[in-house]
């Protein structure tokens, strides 16, 4: 079972490295003045210079690729010019924020969606059939930011029962004692119920446009792979066999079609992290996507390289988690690996 | 026939609801079985045979239902009854085997759990004693070492194995009614052998009633007590295994009969008697001309299943010894002359295609020579062969008519690719009038040849395939399996064809088959092949009747003997 | 009524012609049958299929029908809602939202276009000729499919087009390489369970070099599928397009653009002057539905099987 695990994660290193040698390539190999680039629109020729020394832009592209790796591995993203700040600190306490978000998201979307996709396929051609199918193709016709803005306009402006759309807590709350960096679970484990409340009512909105966004394709994965396991020969068995519908649909159906369906959560996560950014946008939150959008239009460039690196790497941890999960359900990978 | 049968189906209508309206499945067909009787329903593909078992168990998908008639097992009426009867009588009352046992079990659950899940349905009693139960279950249909393989997963079991799981499955509970869906279609004959023998074994000592469906009207005739021919959704003929060779009543049971390859039949004794009569006797045998195709030590190598990426290899610490190449092929040799036909028969996996591909220079062979016509023609990489002189001399007819065919391409277009391919500047009117000739040849009429492939029949897009190999005069065809996907009347039909245009265009036929009957038909000198090699050579007279290896005895033994 | 039973003349096989002339369909005849029957059968494909005919009207000749310039400012107008003489209201600027909505129809479908055609070329060719290969072919375009995938594809389309600069070009490169994966993956596996097909081996048998195998018999059959993924992935790169130029990358304003006149209106929705964004966004919406409907539409003609 650990060697199995082991070589699972093998499997992520190739992608690592590609993913590093992707993001050293943007920035040095580029059309353009990598230095004046990285020294942002502002900089005078001697701070050009020092930045091209800094980078190590004067030597040969291996070197540069030795010295960019050196970097990272030291947890060097480099500096934001607009904040001063190093971007792998700027990240860290933002990155937070994201998870928080994104998982919400996706749990939410989760528990519709599966459930939906199961009953749609079960009940073929019933209204929820009909239902899981719109919402399938509206779902990923929506355009993640302007769902949002809808629902600020619907839920804060018309109805009022939403707070604005300004980050996390609303200015007069403090944020809870920082344990997991979820303010929620933070909120919780201080026995905060106020902060709770505040940080649910903030988390929501963007979590639901999150949610209605990835929705779609996990009910339609679900939906049609039930479908294709339930008219499958093994199904048939079970009902020859004379098994309850809750064990056929359940045991032997539903753990068949999860299998799809956990391969198409690594595509759905892809949709999500880019989705969080323009999330992020819209209702001001403090993550990791608001944070590079701000550097992109300030032409900040090491926050915008250091945020790509940091969320390819995050998702090829995703993906490596998902192959893990994948492993543990279906008894034929096994061989395989 | 007993006063109370066990199952009793009368007048029942099946319909299916489809995009061009309904369609019926199966017309006011009766049937009943005897308790403790075998009985085996006959029928070419979509006489109704597979509907029936669906109706019977009350399992036809979603689109189909039952119109008209009455289902009634031992007093229950199965067509009216409610979902929780149904429940109660599948698995615990009847159960059922199905065609491709791999597919019918859940992929990813241990089949001994699969056994405990009918078990703890049915049966009351704790989880403990049903996978004891479950194992016994294992053990009863003669899988080694059942408490290890209650742990299995499908994916680690061969076929047969899988079928035997499906079979325990079937058999938990201890049912009075066991039907079997084409249950060793797709298995080697000694592997259907082994299951059918064990099915009957086990239905016989428990006083069971079996349904046996199947396209193999010798299978059931050897198995069953009594036989139940249907045609185009109608039961046609009932009558007594012993009585059904020997005195068919309905013309189609005739002709079904006539196709079925047995002993002592000639080929063209397979024909429907007014097409036999029509047939031109077959020409004697003309004694064989000189060396046309030599194979002399051909091996074939494949390196064994890796794990691919180098990176698991690099972490994984020791680095391994290469695993030894695995055999596919073993040094054999053989010869096939002018005007001759040579059988290479074998059950999956003996290497007999593998050997084809590698004289149809589809593959490289590992090391070994192939001389054709006197020139070697193994040293020619295969992917330079393709435009070779040499090309158009050896062709194939492929196993699968359907797959051969390009879905774009029309009959006409797909006959004349080698021809545009060859070289010959040939215009259009010429291309088009060699095209009705071949189809003539092969007795395709002409008005088919602007046909695509998916307007044609099944032997329809047989002799397609069979023009287009002919377009170019070759002097060896390579025939693999070419009837293997075809109905046994069709079957029938383009043996027949195969054998007349081998005679008449002079041409030598390389024929691989896993059927001994068909070889024997066909061939003048069988070559068996197990595991790579070549167990056994001579006569098809020779092989046939006096075998020397046991294996090809084993062989024979293993076909379905119908009482004659 | 029929029965189930399989087409198959058994009686007529060795003679000859009986079913000769009740049938004579020939393949273009029967397929614009089955897409009209699809198209009948199936309202929501029809209905997409209309709105599909407007969007591209609109990208044509949009521009010199449109009611107000989309770039001329009046101040006097601003912030206008919707009213029989600015259908969609107005801006901040006081430009007409209904004049803009429709002329920045023709730069989003050219984006899509543009890129999705780029990517259809390139992946499909990469794909096809990887799955056929194999080897080092199938290798080298494995790697590059896996190290694109291995990033979320917005975030990477960020990262290029701020490293190339922020010019429409890169857009649509950008949109065209995160896609790259999707269909050279899709032309890999297809051209892959082709190369082991019985016609290609009998092409090969027929005397066919490898290229003409690969025109003239694996991309003919793989050409409706490709169509399929062509017009989901439209949809896509509408959106992704469009999410770009949210974020400030691409398009520069004053330019009309459906995602960047969203953005434009997003800090107007909360004090309630909501057309600013909300008939772009709907557009958009829009369009990217109906090339999704359109999609789901050709796979039910081209593969009945896939249907879900």
């Amino acid at each position: 079972m650990l060697r199995t695990i082991g070589k699972r994660i093998a499997t992520a290193i190739p992608s690592l490295i590609g993913v590093i040698v992707v993001t050293f390539l943007l920035t040095r190999v580029l059309p353009g003045d990598t230095a004046s680039f990285f020294a942002g629109p502002a900089a005078t020729p001697q701070a050009i210079e020092e930045v091209r020394k800094q980078l190590g832009l004067d030597r040969s592209l291996p070197e540069q690729f030795v010295s960019y790796v050196s970097h990272l591995v030291r947890g060097d993203l480099g500096t934001s010019l607009t904040t001063g700040r190093p971007v792998v600190t700027e990240l860290a306490t933002r990155l937070p924020a994201s998870a928080e978000l994104t998982l919400l998201g996706l749990l939410i979307a989760l528990l519709i969606a599966v459930p939906l996709g199961i009953i749609a396929a079960v009940r073929q051609g019933s209204w929820i059939d009909h239902l899981c199918r719109i919402v399938a193709t509206a779902g990923v016709s929506l355009p993640v930011f302007f769902t949002g803005l809808i629902f600020v306009y619907v839920f804060y402006f018309i109805l009022g029962i939403s707070p604005a759309p300004l980050g996390r807590l609303d200015v007069f709350a403090s944020p809870p004692p920082d344990i997991t960096g979820f303010y929620l679970i933070d909120a919780l484990i201080a026995r905060d119920f106020e902060t709770f409340r505040a940080a649910l009512a903030q988390i929501t909105l963007p979590a639901v446009t999150l949610a209605v966004f990835s929705l779609a394709p996990i009910a339609r994965i679900t939906r049609a792979s039930m479908l294709a396991v339930l008219s499958s020969e093994f199904i048939r068995t079970a009902r020859a066999s004379g098994l309850k519908p809750s064990t056929v649909v359940m045991t032997y159906a539903f753990r068949n079609a999860m299998l799809p369906v956990i391969t198409t959560l690594g595509m759905v996560f892809s949709f999500l992290l880019g989705a969080n950014v323009l999330v992020e946008k819209v209702f001001a939150w403090p993550g990791i996507g608001s944070y590079a959008v701000e550097a992109l239009i300030a032409s900040d460039f090491a926050p915008v390289q250091g945020f790509v690196l940091t969320m390819a790497v995050l998702y090829v941890l995703i993906n490596l988690g998902i192959d893990l999960l994948y492993g543990i359900i279906d008894p034929r990978v096994k061989v395989e690996a | 026939m007993t006063a109370q049968p066990l199952l009793d189906v009368r007048d029942l209508t099946v319909e299916f609801a489809t995009r061009r309206g309904t369609v019926r499945a199966i017309e006011h067909i009766d049937i009943s079985l005897a308790k403790g009787e075998t009985l085996g329903i006959v029928g070419e593909s979509g006489s109704g045979k597979s509907v029936t078992s669906y109706a019977v168990m009350r399992i036809l998908d979603r689109a189909g239902r039952i119109a008209e008639g009455s289902i009634v097992y031992s007093g229950i009426d199965v067509s009216a009854a409610s979902d929780r009867e149904l429940r109660d009588l599948r698995g615990r009352e009847m159960a059922m085997i199905f065609q491709n046992p791999r597919a019918a079990l859940n992929p990813i659950r241990p089949v001994g759990r699969q056994i405990e899940d009918v078990l703890l349905e049915h049966v009351q009693t704790t989880r403990a004693e049903a996978k004891q139960k479950a194992i016994e279950a294992l053990e009863q249909v003669r899988i080694a070492r059942p408490e290890e393989r209650y742990h299995a997963y499908p994916f680690e079991m061969s076929g047969g194995m899988c079928q035997r799981v499906v079979i325990a499955l079937a058999l938990a509970c201890r049912p009075q009614l066991l039907i079997a869906d084409e249950p060793t279609t797709g298995l080697d004959v000694t592997t259907q052998k082994a299951v059918m023998d064990l099915v009957t074994e086990l239905t016989r000592a428990r006083g069971m009633s079996t349904i046996l469906i199947t396209h193999d009207l010798g299978l059931a005739a050897t198995y069953c007590d009594r036989v139940v021919v249907m045609e185009k959704g109608k039961v046609v003929e009932t009558a007594l295994s012993k009585d059904i060779f020997a005195r068919p009543e309905h013309p189609y049971t005739r002709k079904l009969m006539r196709a079925t390859p047995r002993p002592g039949a000639a080929l063209r004794d397979l024909l429907p008697l007014e097409l036999a009569a029509a047939a031109p006797a077959l020409p004697p045998q003309a004694p064989p001309g000189e060396t046309l195709l030599r194979v002399e030590q051909l091996v074939k190598e494949y390196p064994r299943q890796d794990s691919g990426s180098l990176w698991p290899k690099f972490l994984g610490g020791k680095p391994k010894e290469p695993a030894a190449p695995f055999r596919a092929v073993d040094s054999i040799g053989f010869e096939v002359r002018r005007g001759e036909t040579v059988g290479l028969v074998g059950e999956s996996g003996c290497g007999k295609s593998t050997t084809s591909m590698m004289v149809m220079r589809l593959i490289d062979p590992t090391s070994g020579k192939i001389t054709f016509a006197g020139e070697d023609i193994s040293a020619i990489p295969a992917r330079d062969f393709a435009v070779h002189p040499m090309r158009r001399r050896i062709q194939l007819v492929f196993q699968d008519p359907t797959d051969s065919l390009n879905p774009r391409f029309t009959a006409a277009r797909a006959i004349a690719d080698p021809i545009l391919r060859s070289g010959q500047s040939l215009d259009d009117q010429a291309i088009r009038a060699r095209c009705e000739e071949l189809a003539g040849l092969v007795g395709l009429p002409v008005e088919f040849l602007d046909r695509l492939p998916h307007q044609l029949s099944g032997g329809q897009k047989a002799r397609v395939g069979i023009a287009r190999a002919l377009a170019l005069n070759p002097d060896l065809v390579i025939l693999d399996e070419p009837t293997a996907a075809l109905d046994v009347s069709v079957q029938a039909v383009v043996l027949n064809l195969l054998q007349d245009l081998k005679v008449r265009l002079g041409m030598s036929y390389l024929f691989v088959s896993h059927d001994l009957h068909v070889v024997r038909l066909l061939c003048d000198r069988v070559i068996v092949m197990r595991s790579g090699r070549i167990v056994e050579e001579g006569t098809s007279q020779q092989v046939l009747e006096t075998p020397k290896a046991d294996y090809t005895r084993e062989l024979i033994e293993a076909i379905p003997h119908p009482p004659v | 009524m029929t029965t189930l039973s399989q087409p198959e003349p058994v009686s007529s096989s060795v003679t000859g012609p009986s079913l000769a002339k009740t049938v004579s369909t020939r393949g273009i005849g029967a397929q614009l049958r089955h897409i009209r029957y699809v198209l009948a059968d199936n309202p929501v494909t029809a209905g997409s299929f209309i709105l599909f005919v407007i969007f591209l009207l609109a990208a044509l000749v949009g521009p010199s029908l449109v009611p107000y310039d989309p770039l001329a400012s009046n101040t006097a107008s601003a912030l206008r809602p919707p009213s029989a003489q600015h259908w969609f209201g107005t801006d901040q600027l006081g430009r007409d939202i209904f004049s803009r909505v429709v002329v920045a129809t023709r730069l989003d479908m050219i984006i899509a276009i543009a890129s999705v055609l780029l990517v259809f070329v390139l992946g499909g060719l990469a794909g096809i000729a990887a799955g056929f290969y194999g080897g080092w072919t199938d290798r080298i375009v494995g790697r590059i499919s896996d190290t694109i995938m291995a990033f979320p594809l917005f975030v990477l389309a960020m990262g290029i087009v701020a490293a190339l600069g922020n010019t429409v070009t890169n857009i649509v490169i950008a949109t065209a390489i995160i896609n790259f994966p999707l269909y050279a993956r899709l032309a890999r596996s297809e051209a892959n369970i082709r190369r082991e097909a019985g016609y290609v081996h009998a092409a090969r048998l027929s005397g066919n070099s490898d290229p003409r195998i690969l025109f003239r018999f694996i991309l003919p059959n793989i050409m409706p599928l490709m169509m399929v993924q062509i017009s989901l992935t439209m949809g896509y790169a509408i959106l992704n397009a469009a999410g770009l130029s949210f974020i400030g990358l691409g398009v520069r304003p004053p330019t009309p653009e459906w995602g960047i006149m969203v953005a434009e209106g997003a800090a107007f929705i909360v004090s309630g002057e909501w057309w600013i964004a909300f008939f772009p966004g709907v557009t958009l919406m829009l369009a990217v539905f109906c090339f999704n409907l359109l999609g789901d539409g050709l796979r039910d003609i081209v593969d009945p099987l896939r249907r879900t």
